[in-house]
Formats: C-alpha cells, structure tokens, sequence
C-alpha cells in the first residue's frame, strides 16, 4: 500500500484533437459565405443562417438534456416565447404603444435577445419548478403538456395574430449594421452562436458542470456527497431555456415572421433530434445534428414532399451505427477511439 | 453522562404487511466502531437508508449529537456529519476515479453555483482529492473511469468519497461483501486505520473483520434489537447463538 501510494498515476495524453476541430470549424463558418459568394450559390449563407440558429437551441437543450439527463420535450416553449418576445416588441413599436401600458416596444436587436432571454428563463423557471419534481416518462410528458398549453395559448390570442401569427416587417437593427443582408445577418447569428457555445463549454467544465453530469449519472450518489439535485437541475433548466429563447429571437428575426409552429411539439421533437443525431452530452454534437438536419430538410424536400418518411428511416441509420451521433462518427474517423 | 453521537428510538419502518424496522434503539457512542449484525432480511439495509434520509421512517427519533435529524432530507444530513457507503456501489460511473473524489470535496466546500472556472483545473480541489487517494492507495488508478473499476476498487473509493466529506458518523453498509481475501484485508486496514478519528456504524457479514473491528455490537433480527454489547457478550449471548450464530456458518 505504501508503494502504490507513490505510484504515479498514467498521465492522459493531452487532447488536441478537439481543439483543432474547432478552429477549423470555426474558420470554416467565417469562410463560408465568401466561398458561398464565391462558388455562385449565395442561398447557402441563409441556409447556414438557420443551422447556427438551431444549432443554438440544440446546444441549449444539450446542456439540460445531454448533460443534465432532463429530457425535455418541451424546448419549443422557449423557443417560441423567444420569437413572440420580438414580434409582440415589434408590434408595440410600430404601434407606438405601451405593452401591458408599462414597456414601450423596441427594435434594437440587443434588447429584444436580451428581454428573449429573460422571458423564456422565467418561463423555464416556472415549468422547470414544477416539472422537475418528476422524472422519466413523467418529466418527457409534463414538459411536452406545458408547451403545449402555450402553444394553443398563443393560437387563441388574436391581438398576436392566432393561427397566422406575427409579421416583422423588418429585422431588429444592431448598431449601423445593415442586417437586412444576409451575410450580416449570418455573421449576426454566427457571434451569438460562438458566444453561446464557449458558455456552454465554461458552463459544462465548471463546477456547476460537474455537478449537474453527476446528477445525470447518479442522483443518489450526489445526495450523498450533501449535494441537493433540484436546485442545479432547475438552474440548468432556466440557463438551457435561456439559449432557446435567444434562439427563437434570432430565428423570429431570420424569417422576420413568428407564428405558433414555433412553438408546437413538432419543434421541440426538432431540436431533440438534432441533438441525438449530432451526439448527445457533446460540445460540437449540437452543431453538427442541426447543421445535418436543415441540410437533409432542404435536400430532401427539393426531392419529395414526403421528406419525413425519408428522413426517419436516416435518423434511424445513423442512431443505430455510429453510437452516439455524427459527433462520434467524426471521432472515430479522426482516429479516436 | 453526555448523549451518544447517534441515538435512535422507537424507529419504525412497514413495507406493506412486512415490518422491516420493529421499534429499534440503538446507541453509537462517540469514536467507537459498533457493529450491526443480522441475518439476511432482518432490515439492516433497511436501517442504514433511515438514518441517511433516503428512506423516510414511519415512526420514532432519530437524534445525531442531540439534534434530532430524522426529518430532514440526505444532503441536510450529510452537512450534519453523516456519510455513508452501499452494499451495491453507486458511484459516477461516467467519470474519473480523481472526478468523483474532487467532486465529494466540492460538495463539502459549499455551494456549486459556479459557472466559469474549469472545476477539473482547480488545484484546491484536485490536490485534496488526490491527497485522500494516496492516502488510500488508490492514487495510481486516479485517471481510471469508475466504470472500469475493480468491484473492489469501487468498494475502496466509495469509502474515499465518504471520509473525504469529512464525516462525524460512517454508516458503513457491508464494505467487506463481494470482496477477495486480500482486498478483504485491505479495508479491514483501511477501517482500523479510522478507529477513534471517525465514528463508524457497521453493517457486515464477515464476522472475523467484526470481531477484529467493533468496540460493540447489536444484533438486528427482524428488524428487532435482540442484543447490544461486547464481542465476547455477544459471542455468549444464548438469544444470539439462537437467533443468528448458531444457524449456519456465521
Ligand atoms: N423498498 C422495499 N419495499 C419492500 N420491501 C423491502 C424494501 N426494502 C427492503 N425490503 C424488505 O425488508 C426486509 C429487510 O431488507 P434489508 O434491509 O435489505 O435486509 P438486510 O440488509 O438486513 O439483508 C427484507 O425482507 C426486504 O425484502
Ligand atoms: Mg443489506
């Protein structure tokens, strides 16, 4: 016993395969709408526009469902609440009016994401409250209800448009940015994208991180070691509903329209897939399952209207043989492990 | 004369028609090693998860330094000094031998509500972990994933993880069980090691480690206290030659 104690332990080789990665992801979203430009297919830059806006929402439920083990499958909730918060804010400025006779509307882009946020971290502070005192099946069917409540909530209401929804006529200014150009716009979402993605990233290797992954593996255990789950579950749940928010924000502004299909269970099945096509409990996995999956949408619809039946059976392949999502795949072709 | 550290009355605990804990007393003084002894099913199990808080008790007190605890939730308990380890393991499987140590170090340095600094960078953390591991002799599997542990090395860690939150009561829950002769050994070390540091409630099976270990014993069968005193009390008690060491190989 002695002698073991002196024994070093096997030093882990230094991972610089998940750094380079990045940064020639990262450099490849600069480049991309120059080359975009360049190559002569300039509807590519909103195509990438819409996978980083989903790759946001995707990371942002990872962090609750790959992290956390929550599995929510009522992210459209904050997805769509974000998008309303910049359409009912761009009604009331156009308008010239008061919101519930106190907020005055805005069309300043930082404002809008940032009041985005906040309404949908309160929303999942109060869905998050009450759902997390269940689990399982339990926890999937509670979050999936309450999304559904609001979304035939924002249906009924017709001062928002009902069933037709919220037009903007024009995206929230940022600065003297032109953002009705959809490089800039691009570039707009691309910031935010890598601002949410090292948050996640500081977020998940922090302690905060290292307790809510413990919490996915074993409850019991932390409750052990003095450590009270709910708390860490519910504030990941309002920082994951958060980045959903700041995504439907973006993506109100991206189709300068809002409408309750933002916020129906379909969405919210979306971002789970992209998620689990694109590696659950990974960094980069968000990325590459929304990137995958606007890409399969767009192709396959261009092919046939019943896209959905080919798409299931490609989720289906790619859940089955590269065990654990393209983030894996990638992995293994890079000749890790 | 001051009140033992833990003192249990009149606990109680149904499972449907069965009575798992029949109105136990039970005293552990401060700095001994008691030992709980029972057949299979006699609830012993049962008690440990009572004292800690996973399992709520239908009936009677159960008071940790004169405080009365029995109320409060596992993490509330734990802060008040008790720790303890499973006769199943339940560790974080997912992570590093030196993850789940530097994590029960956090957990005992307060809140976790922080967001930014990289925790698996934190040599406050790291290097009281890795301390309570060579202290052990586990340091050399420090960057091992708990999933590919020994059986017996997880039995060794979930011990680790228990001292290293700094506990005033151990609730031990057959630490020795499933455990080769050598390994069986070790811990035994490992325990005597503990003996006057830390206060230890002892449930096992291997009646020479309780009788290497224990200052004093009770005996549970049925979820009844038949009998609390010395090892060679016991070992002379006729009620437990009856109930429990005369049948079979214990
Ligand atoms: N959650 C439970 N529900 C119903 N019965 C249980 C439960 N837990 C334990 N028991 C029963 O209570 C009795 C005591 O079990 P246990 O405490 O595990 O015994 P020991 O640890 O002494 O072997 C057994 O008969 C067992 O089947
Ligand atoms: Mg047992």
């Amino acid at each position: 016993m002695r002698n073991e104690a002196m024994v070093q332990p096997v030093p882990v080789p230094v991972a610089y395969g998940p750094l380079l990665a990045t940064l020639v992801l990262a450099l490849a979203l600069v480049v991309l709408p120059f080359a975009a430009q360049a190559l002569g297919q300039p509807s590519l830059v909103p195509l990438a526009t819409r996978a980083l806006i989903y790759a946001i929402a995707a990371a942002s439920l990872n962090l609750a469902l790959g992290y956390g083990g929550m599995v929510s499958f009522g992210h459209a909730a904050f997805f769509g609440i974000g998008g309303y918060v910049v359409g009912i804010l761009y009604q009331s400025f156009t308008a010239d009016e008061l919101l519930f006779g106190l907020i005055p509307g805005t069309n300043q882009l930082l404002l809008t994401l940032a009041a985005a946020m906040l309404a949908a971290g309160f929303l999942a502070l109060v869905i998050g409250a009450l759902s997390l005192r269940t689990s399982g099946v339990q926890f999937i069917m509670i979050t999936l209800a309450f999304a559904q409540m609001l979304f035939f909530l924002f249906v009924s209401l017709k001062a928002y448009g009902g069933d037709d929804g919220l037009i903007i006529r024009r995206r929230n200014i940022l600065f003297g940015l032109d953002t009705r150009d959809d490089t800039v716009f691009y570039f707009v979402c691309l910031a935010a994208a890598a601002i949410m993605f090292w948050g996640i990233a500081r977020i998940v290797g922090s302690r905060f991180g290292m307790v809510l992954a413990g919490i996915r593996q074993s409850e019991r255990r932390m409750a052990a070691m003095g450590i009270a789950p709910y708390r860490y579950k519910l504030a990941a749940f309002v920082i994951s509903g958060m980045g959903a928010g700041l995504a439907g924000a973006l993506m109100a502004n991206y189709l300068r329209f809002v409408s309750p299909d933002m916020l129906h269970w379909t969405k919210s099945g979306e971002l789970m897939i992209m998620v689990i096509l694109g590696g659950v409990g990974t960094l980069l996995g968000p990325l590459l399952g929304a990137a995958a999956l606007v890409v399969l949408e767009t192709v396959l619809t261009a092919w046939t209207e019943h896209w959905q039946l080919v798409l299931g059976p490609i989720l289906l392949v790619v859940v089955l043989f590269t065990q654990g999502g393209l983030r894996a795949l990638l992995r293994r072709l890079g000749g890790g492990r | 004369m001051a009140e033992p550290l833990l003192c249990v009355r009149g606990l109680r605990k149904r499972f449907g028609g069965l009575v798992a804990t029949d109105g136990v007393d039970l005293d552990v003084a401060e700095g001994e090693i008691h030992a709980l002894i029972g057949p299979n099913g006699a609830g012993k199990t049962t008690l440990i998860t009572q004292l800690f808080g996973e399992l709520s008790h239908d009936a009677g007190e159960i008071r940790l330094g004169g405080e009365e605890i029995g109320a409060l939730p596992t993490p509330q308990r734990v802060r008040r000094g008790l720790a303890r380890t499973f006769q199943i393991t339940h560790l974080l499987p997912d992570y590093t031998v030196l993850d789940n140590v530097a994590l029960a170090v956090q957990a005992r340095q307060g809140h976790s509500f922080r967001f930014f600094a990289e925790a698996r960078r934190d040599d406050g953390l790291r290097g009281q972990a890795k301390g309570h591991l060579a202290a052990a002799g586990l340091f050399h599997r420090a960057e091992v994933k708990v999933s590919d542990l020994s059986h017996g090395e997880q039995k060794q860690l979930e011990l680790i993880m228990a001292l290293a939150g700094g506990p005033r009561l151990l609730l031990l829950d057959e630490p020795m069980a499933g455990l080769g002769h050598a390994e069986s050994e070790q811990m035994v070390g490992m325990l005597s090691a503990l003996r006057g540091k830390v206060t230890m409630l002892l449930v096992e099976h291997d009646m020479d480690a309780v009788f290497a270990l224990a200052d004093r014993i009770s005996v549970l069968v049925y979820g009844r206290v038949i009998a609390t005193g010395t090892a060679a009390e016991i070992r002379d008690n006729p009620d437990v030659r009856a109930a429990y060491l005369g049948d079979g190989e214990a």
